[in-house]
């Protein structure tokens, strides 16, 4: 045995999934007179009890608005509300606190890059390019803009597998190009696309980078001065944490310059009716009363992967996607959509004469959650020239037994419609 | 416990694999297009009105097994019909598939149709079997040249 391999034993060793899964209330309940097998990760995560228990504690102790009072209560949110800041910048390794920014979620993370800093930097004749790959929050909010100041959407092809030609990248990048904006992870094929190369060519053609990381950040260490991107997105939603609250993170001398999103309380530092002077880094982004629950529970989601043993949930990740892959391969009629190099998280499959959709309700009578349609990628179901498709998607708190129940489903989808 | 047997009945998964009057229509004087975002279902309905009754009635498109099933039933139906029987029926079908579980509602006019009865126990595929009878509702009645969404 290597020592690579005795390493790899020994880590997936100390991650017990059955232990895992008792952290999640959630995943002990009944749907239909069955246990829940969830397998929708991608749409969103469970939570575990230490975030619920934190969301709770916050609204009996500590609620009061932040930034604002001199009053003990006050102070006691706003030291909370900015500890989640901190402790989320250095789960990411920002370079400090103020790199952070808190929205709603990636969608509006995206929104502020291409509002603020297209509004500002686009002109007629510029460029964005995006992927093929792309969910609708990574395309809409950039051809909003485009429309509002010339610039282009180009968009780099992906190949029947899933994965971004990397030709056809060089290709599209040229001076006019200002931001490339391209998912991390793809939530219907699972790619994981190769953003530290990606980064460095936009860098080398005096291109941003914005990395939606919706789905990655849940799956893998994400290290974001390692991948140098300037911008990074993702939900707090899908990585254990509440629904409503998200990070924008940006390279701090870009946030600097570009102007406010919103206008309102919180991202002043001072106002008169002939002039505004704006707050600083990151509270100029952050206008009006926040989400602060669900930035304190963020950051104790936060706190829970830190205790988890990343590398082993990553590998006990791994090992259940080409667990669940090689089932669904054995199902006669079944086509898993997404063979790309590198996967994580999803599994997107077509079932011979029978809709996803038929599938989704056949599963959902077995306890079994998964979602089916286009997964907010209508242009990328165009590309595969398909109408939608049906996914599992993982967290580390699945099981092989989950997948078991899923592949032992489908057998019952094709009793049901004799084939 | 809803029962899928309900929902797959044996009539609607033939129906939904042959499907009936699955083609273009050129004599179609009432056309309009379906659209369930939510699932990608689409389909194009082609109606011939003559006098007041419908001599023809065709679709074309891809969905769901439900929503296939539903077309196709509802194309064999409406041959013969007043505009106004196909009002009913749309009206009826609607019912039954939306009605809350302690009502009866009245199929009185559906005759086969009412296989879809058992869709009322499954919330989130109502609209997979409604979205050809809005999308008949549009060709009758409609002016509007956008798609007819269930969502
Ligand atoms: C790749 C990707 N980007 C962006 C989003 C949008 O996330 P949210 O709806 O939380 O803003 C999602 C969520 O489905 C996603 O999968």
């Amino acid at each position: 045995m290597t020592t690579s391999q005795i390493i790899k034993e020994n880590q997936t060793g100390s991650f017990d999934v059955e232990i895992v899964r008792k952290d999640f209330p959630l995943l002990k309940r009944m749907v239909h007179g069955k246990p829940l097998v969830y397998l929708d990760n991608a749409a969103t995560s469970q939570k575990p009890l230490s975030v619920i228990e934190a969301i709770e504690r916050y609204y009996s102790e500590e609620n009061a608005n932040i930034h604002r009072g001199v009053h003990w209560l006050s102070e006691r949110a706003t030291e909370a509300y900015e500890d989640s800041r901190a402790r989320i910048a250095r789960y990411i390794n920002a370079a400090k606190p103020q790199e952070v920014i808190f929205t709603r979620g990636t969608t509006e993370s995206i929104n502020l890059v291409a509002f603020s800093w297209g509004w500002k930097n686009l002109r007629d004749g510029d460029e964005v390019l995006i992927s093929a790959m792309e969910h609708h929050s990574n395309i809409v909010p950039w051809q909003m803009i485009c429309a509002k100041t010339g610039a282009k959407l180009r968009v780099i092809p992906v190949s029947d597998n899933g994965d971004i030609l990397l030709d056809e990248y060089r290709n599209l990048l040229n001076p006019k190009t200002r931001i490339v904006a391209v998912t991390h992870v793809s939530n219907v094929l699972g790619t994981v696309n190769p953003i530290a190369e990606m980064v460095q060519w936009a860098h080398d053609n005096g291109s941003l980078f914005l990395l939606d990381g919706a789905q990655s950040i849940p799956h893998m260490d994400v290290n974001v001065r390692d991948l140098d991107c300037d911008f990074f997105a993702f939900s707090g939603h899908k990585l254990f944490g509440p629904t409503g609250i998200g990070v924008l993170y940006g390279k701090f001398a870009l946030l600097e310059e570009m102007d406010p999103y919103q206008g309102g309380g919180d991202m002043i530092r001072s106002v008169t009716f002939e002039k505004t002077i704006y707050n600083s880094v990151p509270h100029k982004f952050e206008a009006g009363t926040p989400h602060i629950a669900g930035g304190i529970g963020l950051g104790e989601a936060i706190v829970y992967l830190e205790k988890l043993n990343r590398h082993a949930a990553e590998i006990h990740e791994t090992n259940l996607l080409h667990y669940g892959e090689s089932l669904l391969r054995h199902i006669p009629g079944v086509r898993i959509i997404g063979n790309a190099k590198e996967k994580a998280g999803a599994i997107s499959f077509l079932m011979d004469g029978v809709h996803p959709h038929d599938i989704g309700t056949i599963l959902d009578q077995e306890g079994i959650a998964i979602r089916t349609g286009h997964h907010c990628c209508q242009p990328l179901m165009e590309r595969f020239g398909i109408p939608a498709t049906a996914r599992a998607s993982l967290a580390f708190y699945n099981s092989r037994e989950d997948l078991d129940a899923l592949a032992e489903a489908l057998g019952k989808v094709r009793d049901i419609f004799h084939y | 416990m809803s029962d899928l047997r309900d929902l797959y009945q044996e009539v609607i998964l033939d129906h939904s694999k042959n499907p009936r009057n699955f083609r273009k229509s050129e004599t179609a004087n009432r056309t309009a297009v379906g659209y369930n975002p939510l699932c990608g279902d689409k389909m194009t309905l082609f109606i011939t009105v003559e006098n007041g009754i419908v001599t023809d009635a065709s679709f074309q498109g891809s969905g769901c097994a439900i929503s296939t099933a539903s077309a196709s039933m509802m194309t064999e139906s409406l041959k013969g019909k007043s505009e106004e029987e196909a009002d009913e029926l749309f009206r009826q079908f609607q019912n039954m598939v939306t009605a809350p579980m302690d009502q009866e509602p009245d199929t009185e006019a559906l005759g086969k149709l009412r296989v879809f009865a058992g869709v009322r126990e499954f919330p989130a595929r109502v609209k997979c079997a409604s979205l050809a009878w809005h999308t008949l509702e549009a060709a009758i009645h409609g002016e509007s040249e956008e798609p007819v969404s269930t969502e």
